[in-house]
């Protein structure tokens, strides 16, 4: 897919974030923004899915995802990032955004399989055990000898979290050479900017430390430079070494008024700024 | 009393080795993992025919849970090993999040559970995990009684499909159930049927009970003894008609008394059939070092301890 087309998506895509978040006064717009470049990049270009469309004229969804690459979302919070991207790309009927965090609905406020929405392989939220679940994956597709990949999106303030660290060791160890990881590198989280609440210090000392190849994306909201980190992440898979895609991002991207702050990670806007917002995200493929 | 005898003892964990080794043999998709403790698992069958199907995560057991349930999703089923406090506790929300929320066909196998690990003391005796794994929705529940028992139950929750905390322990207890028995998950086990009182015992303290049926037989007592191996769910079929004929219980488990074997059945009780019930377990305190047996005396989770529950609660009818 062109450059242009992804982008046309990932415009669509920052509107119904915002559209859900003002709709139900709830969820986290400012991490959901500014994933949405790489998010799209995967699932409209990059990853390999199986097309085949069931009677009800969606994609067949497995949670095995044989012979299809997998996604992982560890930060679930950016919740409605990942149900636009589901549902522009087929998986489920678009109009279903308007449920999100809403009672009986199957859009829960952070991903979960309970409720059987298609695309989604496990329930996160509880920060910290996407990177583990994912080594999972890809050992049970180095068992099953499919030569497909694994990709997990986590935050930086989530590297925060004990459990990384043991998943990070783990990934290394067993040499899972299919297995690629993305941080949000945005520097914010909750309480303020990451540096300020609990620093990461140096992240890519880190991984590579632990015995990871790490590929540097200095714009994750630079759709070309995102897809050219992608394509290098590929290029260094099958070498015995995880790789970790350090993803410097703008939390808010797209909307600028919640740019450049911590204060959009879990804020809904008003009717005022919702209008705001929509002016500056053309629609491209019509609102739900 | 019907007649109970042993010729050999034998640590409920081998069960579990001995089980992995047949399921290995058997099943392809089970995949065991272990964080840092083969031997003590019993696991050394199972990797010697298996290792590829073997998975060492080190100590980080978070990250194995985790990582058990990536690998359920491609139709593995993981076998994620332990002792009972590192399974439990220290991973709750893992478990709660990766494998009971997503519904993850995960098995979480632990061993070295309550007080009978014996010398290592209350960091490792997890007196708790009954009643943490009780609470959480999707979870299965079971603590089998003896070497024979437990090797059935591992080969059970293979062919069941969903979340299960199977709970087993450390030292040599008599092997008093058939080889090769089958085992149904969720339906209690009759060890002998009586009038006077409903034994339910769970684990280790089912030996204990027909120790204390025996005493209770010299007594004139004629104690129902049943063997509550599913705690979760609950057999509470067998519970009410047990009780309804004898009107009155005793619990008995090498657990905490809150949140155990106990409460469920006094839940189920006291819903249906409101009867006295007398519990069997740690009153809420944290176990120490000791040899098992000076344990479970210590803390009031032997035979004459049954007896003695047993004579209050049909005191109370």
């Amino acid at each position: 897919m062109e450059i242009q087309e992804l982008k046309d998506i990932a415009s669509q895509v920052r509107r119904d974030i915002v559209r859900q978040v003002h709709s139900s006064q709830s969820g986290h717009p400012g991490g959901s923004l500014g994933c949405t470049d790489v998010v799209v990049s995967l699932y409209f270009h990059f990853m390999k899915i199986d097309d085949e469309k069931g009677e009800d004229g969606f994609l067949k969804f497995s949670r095995e995802g044989k012979n299809e690459d997998l996604f992982f979302l560890s930060n679930g919070h950016i919740s409605p990032l990942f149900y636009s991207v589901l549902a522009r790309r087929g998986y489920f009927p678009i109009e279903e955004l308007s449920t999100f965090r809403r009672i009986n609905s199957r859009l829960q406020g952070h991903p979960a399989t309970h409720e059987h929405l298609p695309g989604i392989r496990i329930a996160s939220g509880s920060l910290g055990q996407g990177l583990s679940v994912a080594a999972g994956a890809a050992y049970a597709k180095k068992l099953r000898q499919d030569d497909k990949l694994v990709f997990v999106l986590m935050g930086d303030g989530e590297q925060q979290e004990g459990q990384v660290w043991e998943a990070a060791q783990f990934a290394a160890h067993h040499e899972l050479d299919n297995l690629i990881a993305i941080i949000d590198w945005n520097g914010q989280q909750i309480d303020g900017p990451t540096e300020k609440v609990m620093s990461n210090k140096d992240l890519k000392a880190k991984y590579q430390a632990f015995g990871w190849e790490t590929v540097d994306l200095s714009n994750g909201n630079d759709m070309k430079l995102t897809v050219e980190a992608l394509n290098e992440a590929k290029q260094k898979t099958g070498n015995d070494k995880p790789v970790l895609i350090l993803m410097k991002s703008d939390m808010g991207f797209g909307v600028d008024y919640m740019m450049g702050t911590h204060k959009w990670h879990g804020a809904a806007p008003n009717d005022e700024q919702l209008e705001v917002a929509l002016l500056q995200l053309p629609a491209t493929f019509g609102d739900y | 009393m019907k007649k109970y005898t042993f010729t050999d003892k034998k640590d409920t964990r081998s069960g579990f080795g001995a089980g992995m080794a047949e399921l290995g043999k058997k099943n392809p998709n089970v995949v065991a993992l272990c964080a840092d403790l083969v031997a003590s698992l019993k696991l050394d069958a199972f990797i010697k025919d298996n290792p590829q199907r073997f998975i060492q995560c080190g100590i980080a057991e978070a990250n194995m849970i985790g990582v058990s349930a990536g690998l359920a999703l491609s139709g593995y089923i993981p076998f994620a090993t332990t002792f009972a406090n590192f399974g439990s506790g220290r991973v709750y929300d893992q478990i709660r999040q990766s494998v009971a929320y997503s519904n993850t066909n995960v098995k979480i196998c632990v061993s070295h559970a309550g007080l009978t690990l014996g010398e290592d003391g209350a960091t490792h005796q997890i007196l708790e995990d009954i009643a943490m794994m009780r609470a959480m929705p999707e979870m299965t529940v079971i603590n089998p009684c003896d070497f024979n028992q437990t090797k059935a139950a591992t080969i059970a929750v293979a062919d069941y499909n969903g979340p299960v905390y199977l709970r087993f322990g450390r030292p040599v207890v008599p092997i008093f159930t058939a080889p090769d028995q089958k085992f149904e998950i969720g339906k209690g086990w009759m060890v002998n049927e009586g009038k006077d009182v409903s034994i339910f015992a769970t684990g280790h303290l089912v030996w204990e009970a027909i120790l204390a049926g025996e005493i209770l037989e010299k007594e004139g007592i004629d104690a129902e003894i049943i063997n509550i191996h599913t705690i979760k769910p609950l057999d509470e079929q067998a519970i009410l008609q047990s009780v309804s004929k004898t009107r009155c219980a005793v619990t008995a488990e090498e657990h905490q008394l809150n949140g155990g074997l106990g409460d469920a059945v006094c839940q189920v009780l006291s819903r249906n059939m409101p009867s006295p019930v007398e519990m069997i377990g740690v009153n809420n305190s944290f176990g120490e070092s000791g040899t098992p047996a000076q344990l479970m005396e210590k803390y009031g989770l032997n035979a004459q301890n049954i007896v003695n529950a047993v004579r209050k609660a049909i005191s109370r009818k």
